[in-house]
């Protein structure tokens, strides 16, 4: 190997990291930042399963037993907030850093210093948020919907933190866009046109559209609170000819394409594995980046679906109905594609694909619970109740989650070199699979019998399925320390894997070595 | 793997990838020292706490912001001299700039749907018009009108006397941001066609600009609230108001300051005809500002 051929590239091309700590708090390695990701999202997925661990140990009977309700209320909103800005969200970065690059093949993401900017970002805004806790008043406690005017005019004086940690973990989230959008436009190697990128590509092609769109407009509605908090304004205040309900729709308008922010890129990953172990190429290709545009456009136009119940008129009720149900037609194209390509193929069941299989059956579950809250005249009945809560976290804990998880087991061999122990992991599949069905499904019924949700203490009827509830919730956090250490013995005591442990894997990642070099493609594959 | 040093020369333009920094941590810290400096200065403003250290907080960060960004465009300006930057690099840089004014877009357009939402739905709801007009009930006797001369509850929010009208300052300003614009595509042509005197002189001018047209609005402002009672305060007139022109006054000098960074690189020499891309992504940013404005002039001033 001939180094130095140009007198540029001495520093970087043909070494491997640096030494130390330095290594990661200066890296642009596209490898190294993706990790720094992911640890950082399992660390706010251990923090925030901790917080929902409360809410379910003060949920397990009726009367207050452990928490006062104050402190209730601080631990649903940090749960929420911890769990979609600190634990899902940088989990899909980290995936999207460490594979968009060897997918496409690239040598790094496009802009690597933004990059590792967009991840130091995280642990200060997640430091400042979680240090409200402790603060006079304590911390935020108005929901991870941050509903003025819980949030403006009765909010503790932490509030304000949590407004600048909203603004700069927004920053990171927008750079990050940037950065993937100039990769994937940019970085493909010669041939790797648009339609041959592998989905999660796609996917998160995508994504990061919807981000750059919709983070400034978060940026603009904690602004809004900041000055009616500090300033005077009377942006959310009605005495000053405001609108609590002007809140909602600005923060809707950003909240629901966020939320497919934290589904799509699952779509990708979901659309990897079935067909690697199915042994057959991903039906309906084409169909999929169509459909997944198409939600993608649809999220824009839906977000006053959360509000049927505020008073809005009734032609915003049905036009908000009918385009939400629309969406159940594209997604409806994905689920079918999924269980066509598993159709008659030689299919293995390896812990990705049961964690990719059970993607299928619970998001699909989780959307249809969401088509009922649809409903405008029956979301009447179970707005706010333990239905809603039942319906976002099957399309988002054995959704989101679940396909994060998968994506791990799938490419930790990649990225660590070492294969995970195949049983411990399925051991692993089935307890959490027993326990987030066990955990949320009793919560549809709760919803349906009108319970409400973010309450510490319920009526005496609601206590059998709270309890079953509360059951599976602490085997479903239990379990996850489990997942922690297969992770870590994986990488300290893992056999050796092969650079394709996959048999029907396809795509670039697999052509590299296992564990991937620290750079690779400095010169672009060749794609046929 | 093992072959591309020998390859990449030949067929493949090399992209480069930096190698370690410490910019960028540097640069998260700075924005969490500003930002954790400025809630503490919001919270001891509304408590009524004598101001502790709080400001120092703000300063350093801010201080180690501007020391970072000055550090890191430097790097990037001597990394392009040095000869590293391929064309798909740059292409990255475009491609970051257009989404990132995007971005910015999308920040306004959260304001613009809020003056939107308020005039046409919560404005002639709580007048008592309309489908929801039963919120008149709270607010007996509100009439609502557009600008808001009187707000739903007086004793909490005092209303403004008048409003800036369109066609005084304001018409001004128009005119001179636009021509700001014409001045700096002038400025354009010269520097592709390599007439850097020219570039200098058209591109000082579009920097005057700038800053007159800041000085009207600072003067708007003070005409505002000293003689007229539009203030912040003043309900939610004055919130749109001011949130909206204020953003965007705060955008025109980020704008002017950006454009006075390209004036004194190219007194120093630093553009070529074909490769200014520092002045480019500037004047991009400048003509964002610039359509806001046009926006300001008619949905906020004049209609």
């Amino acid at each position: 190997m001939t180094t130095a051929t140009h007198d540029h590239d001495h520093d970087h091309e043909h070494h491997g990291p640096a030494k130390g700590l330095t290594r990661w708090l200066y890296t642009t390695n596209h490898k190294d930042i993706g990790t720094m990701y992911l640890w950082f999202s399992f660390a706010m997925f251990l923090l925030g399963g901790t917080f929902a661990m409360v809410i379910r140990a003060e949920l397990f009977q009726p009367g207050l037993q452990l928490v006062q309700p104050e402190f209730f209320n601080q631990m649903t909103t940090m749960h929420g907030l911890i769990m979609v800005f600190g634990a899902v969200m940088p989990a899909f970065v980290g995936l999207a850093n460490w594979m968009i690059p060897m997918m496409v093949g690239a040598p790094d993401m496009a802009l690597p210093r933004m990059n590792n900017l967009s991840f130091w970002i995280l642990p200060f805004a997640f430091a400042m948020l979680t240090s409200t806790l402790f603060m006079e008043g304590g911390g935020p406690n108005f929901g991870w919907t941050f509903y003025a005017p819980l949030s403006t005019t009765y909010a503790p004086p932490s509030v304000t933190f949590f407004i600048f940690a909203v603004h700069i973990m927004g920053a990171s989230s927008i750079m990050g866009a940037i950065n993937i959008v100039a990769t994937i436009l940019n970085m493909r190697a010669p041939g790797m046109t648009l339609m041959k990128m592998p989905l999660f590509v796609w996917t998160w092609l995508i994504t990061a559209y919807l981000l750059i769109a919709v983070m400034p407009v978060l940026a603009g509605v904690v602004t809004m609170m900041l000055m009616d908090i500090h300033f005077g304004t009377a942006f959310f205040n009605a005495a000053g000819g405001g609108s609590p309900v002007l809140f909602q729709h600005i923060f809707w308008f950003f909240g629901h394409p966020e939320v497919y922010i934290m589904i799509l890129p699952a779509f990708g990953i979901v659309s990897a594995i079935i067909p690697a172990f199915a042994r057959k190429r991903l039906f309906g290709y084409s169909s999929m980046v169509y459909a997944t545009a198409s939600i993608a456009f649809l999220s824009f136009i839906v977000w006053a679906h959360h509000m049927f119940t505020v008073g809005i008129p009734f032609l915003g009720e049905a036009f908000f109905m009918w385009a939400t149900m629309l969406i159940a037609v594209p997604t409806g194209v994905k689920v079918f594609n999924w269980v066509t390509t598993m159709f008659r193929g030689s299919m293995t069941f390896e812990t990705p694909m049961l964690f990719a299989i059970c993607f299928v059956v619970l998001f699909t579950i989780g959307g249809f619970s969401g088509l009922m809250l649809a409903v405008a005249p029956a979301d009447f009945q179970y707005h706010d109740t333990y239905f809603v809560v039942a319906h976002f976290h099957y399309v988002l804990v054995p959704g989101a989650v679940f396909s994060i998880m998968a994506g791990v087991y799938y490419w930790l061999p990649k990225w660590s070199g070492k294969m995970y122990n195949e049983t411990l992991g399925k051991v692993h599949f089935w307890l959490s699979f027993i326990g987030v069905n066990v955990l949320f499904f009793p919560q549809h019924f709760l919803g349906l019998a009108g319970m409400p949700r973010r309450i510490p203490d319920y009526a005496l009827q609601f206590a059998d399925f709270n309890m079953v509830s509360s059951i599976g919730g602490f085997l479903f956090g239990a379990s996850q320390l489990l997942f922690l250490y297969i992770v870590v013995h994986t990488i300290v005591a893992g056999k050796p894997a092969p650079a394709k442990p996959w048999e029907g894997a396809e795509g670039l990642e697999w052509t590299v070595d296992s564990p991937a070099p620290y750079h690779t493609f400095s010169t672009p594959p060749k794609i046929d | 793997m093992s072959s591309n040093a020998a390859t990449s020369s030949t067929t493949h333009e090399h992209y480069y990838v930096p190698a370690q920094s410490r910019l960028p941590v540097w640069m998260a810290f700075g924005m969490f020292l500003t930002v954790f400096g400025a809630g503490k200065m919001m919270n001891d403003m509304s408590s009524g706490a004598e101001s502790s250290s709080s400001h120092w907080w703000f300063f350093a960060g801010a201080l180690v912001f501007a020391v970072v960004m000055y550090n890191w465009f430097s790097k990037v300006i001597r990394e392009n001299h040095a000869g590293l930057n391929s064309a798909q690099l740059k292409k990255s840089y475009v491609w970051g700039m257009g989404w990132f004014i995007f971005s910015e877009v999308m920040f306004f357009a959260a304001f613009f749907g809020a003056l939107f939402y308020v005039r046409n739905f919560v404005g002639p709801w709580l007048g008592g018009e309309g489908d929801k007009g039963v919120t008149n009930y709270l607010y007996p006797g509100f009439e609502f009108s557009w600008p808001m001369l009187s707000n739903p509850d007086n004793g909490l929010f005092q209303a403004p006397e008048a409003v800036i009208h369109a066609f005084g300052l304001p018409l001004i300003n128009t005119i001179i941001l636009i021509a700001s614009s014409i001045t700096l595509t002038v400025a354009h042509h010269a520097l592709r066609a390599g007439h850097r005197k020219q570039l200098n002189i058209w591109l000082g001018i579009t920097v005057a600009l700038g800053i007159i047209f800041l000085f009207f609005q600072a003067e708007e402002y003070i005409e505002a609230y000293q003689h007229l009672g539009l203030t912040l305060e003043s309900g939610i007139y004055g919130s749109t108001f001011f949130m909206l022109t204020g953003f965007h006054g705060a955008h025109v000098t980020i704008g002017t300051f950006m454009l006075a960074v390209q004036l004194v690189r190219s007194i120093r020499g630093h553009f070529k005809a074909e490769d200014h891309f520092g002045f480019e992504a500037s004047a991009w940013y400048w003509h964002f500002v610039d359509v806001v404005w046009l926006c300001l002039f008619v949905l906020v001033y004049w209609i």
